[in-house]
């Protein structure tokens, strides 16, 4: 179990913070420079587009991160409302 | 964590990056491989550690296991730290690695091009939607289009509908009569036939359209349908992701930071694999992008080779030089059409990071002017994303790496001494 936005979601074991974020019902992860909806777009961390808060550190790649029990992801689309 | 030394250090544990650290290990040289995914296997082997498909891959992490080289994962590395050294960081903790021979096997991204739309959420590259789904993305009744070019394409929608997905479409750039040059090619091949037979059986009725891109992606706050072209009409497809991307790119970043030399967009090496820079060998999609059997061929010759076992290493090179014919053919099929260039409009970002649309960035001369202009390239992915697509829609070279290659914080690097 993790919380999204505050929200508990059941993972599986092995399911990094991305798949956490979509099951929560999110598909932006993140807001551009000019305030747009941003996803994941490369799937291996190299775009940062999927770039979450975890456990309050900032600028963390949801899509390289493994889901811990108990972990708080926050993403931007929701914290800067 | 302390700081570690090796005799053979391995960036990269993708196909090249595994077969070079079982060779160097199994030589008896004090080996390790590091990744900065959480497991090794590369991006096509990604998640085969926790549910196994390719007998391939199974052989290779049970070889690098009984190898003994040491695996660290999750590991990025930051800069390069001095003569045999690099700075590494491992969940923000900062340390260094020390080696005699290091070899490169940092792989290859997807090419991603601007055209508009294509930062709705749900607009992933094909390899990235695939990779997500292998993390746990829910994939299953899920309405998907498959675009831009490549073999990758195939094993991609392959491997969706095989999860449950609904493919509806694999939209290839490549004109029809080209694939059918490379496909009697492959009758030479048989492994690679017997690939391409299992891949069409699997792909059953998926729809394979050639000479065939999106033209812009609809939706809202995410994407709702594709607007496809085959350069006479154009359609809508709707769909709940699109899945694109155009061809791989070598990941130089590494290699560039360290002055090895690059040719044609790839490290240069010799038959050993030896780049330009004494120590540091090269191997896999990063000396140029030609898929797995290439890949395996180089990493095996850069690990015996750096172990100092010539005649090892020189068994590989028929093996290597067959996989090289195959990536010719492979560069020849795919090549990008000029009119992808033409996707791009004034207002279209190219760069992701610091939306700088496409309008903003022509005008200028170079990359580098553009850089300071706009910001383009400046922004946490480095480039790493609009560099591959302003070099083939503009024809800039797109280099000057700098350390940090990855974003840190910058007190870390204060922090430490």
């Amino acid at each position: 179990m993790v919380e999204v936005n505050g929200t508990p979601v059941r993972v599986a074991e092995g399911d990094m913070v991305s798949t956490a974020v979509a099951l929560a019902g999110d598909s932006a992860f993140r807001v551009s420079v000019n305030g747009e909806p941003r996803g994941p777009l490369c799937g291996m961390g190299i775009c940062f587009e999927c770039r979450v808060t975890i456990d309050g550190r900032a600028h963390c790649r949801a899509c390289q991160t493994p889901c811990r029990p108990g972990m708080q992801v926050w993403t931007d689309a929701r914290q800067d409302v | 964590m302390p700081d570690k030394t090796f005799e053979v250090l391995v960036v990269g544990a993708g196909p090249a990056g595994l077969a070079a650290a079982c060779c160097a290990s199994e030589a008896g040289r004090r080996t390790a491989v590091l990744d900065d995914n959480p497991a090794p296997g590369g991006q096509i082997w990604r998640g085969e550690g926790r549910r196994s498909s390719s007998p391939q891959a199974a052989y290779w992490l049970d070889r690098l296991r009984r190898s003994r080289a040491e695996v660290l994962c999750g590991v990025r590395v930051v800069a390069d730290a001095g003569p045999g050294a690099l700075l590494v960081d491992r969940d923000q903790d900062f340390f260094e690695v020390r080696y005699n021979t290091l070899i490169l096997a940092t792989g290859a991204r997807e090419r991603f091009l601007p055209f508009p739309g294509w930062t709705l959420p749900n607009v992933i590259g094909a390899g990235g939607l695939q990779a997500l789904v292998k993390a746990g993305l829910p994939i299953v009744g899920q309405t998907v289009a498959v675009a831009g070019s490549g073999p990758l394409l195939l094993a991609v929608a392959a491997f969706l509908k095989k999860r449950g997905a609904r493919v509806v479409l694999i939209a290839e750039q490549a004109p029809f009569p080209r694939l059918v040059r490379f496909g009697l090619g492959l009758m030479t091949e048989p492994a690679k036939l017997r690939e391409a037979l299992r891949l069409r059986w699997q792909l059953g009725g998926i729809r394979y359209r050639t000479g065939c891109w999106p033209l812009a992606a609809k939706g809202d706050d995410r994407l709702r349908g594709v607007t496809f072209s085959d350069g006479r009409k154009s359609w809508k497809q709707s769909c709940d992701y699109l899945a694109c991307g155009f061809g791989l790119v070598p990941n130089l970043e590494l290699p560039s930071l360290l002055g090895c030399e690059i040719r044609n967009g790839a490290v240069r090496v010799d038959e050993w694999q030896q780049t330009t820079i004494a120590g540091v060998l090269c191997a896999g999609e990063t000396t140029g992008v030609g898929g797995l059997e290439l890949a395996l061929a180089e990493g095996q010759i850069a690990g015996w080779s750096a172990a100092g076992r010539h005649e090892h290493a020189r068994a590989l090179f028929g093996e290597r030089a067959r996989a090289l014919r195959f990536k010719e053919s492979l560069d020849r099929a795919f090549a990008l059409r000029d009119e992808l260039k033409t996707l791009v409009e004034a207002d279209t970002l190219v760069c992701r990071c610091e939306d700088v649309p496409f309008h903003r960035l022509h005008k200028h001369e170079s990359w580098r002017a553009a850089k300071l202009q706009t910001r383009c390239g400046m922004g946490p992915c480095q480039g790493r994303v609009c560099g591959p697509a302003v070099e083939f829609l503009l024809g800039w070279r797109v280099e000057s790496v700098r350390p940090p290659i990855l974003p840190i914080p910058l007190g870390r690097l204060a922090g430490r001494d």
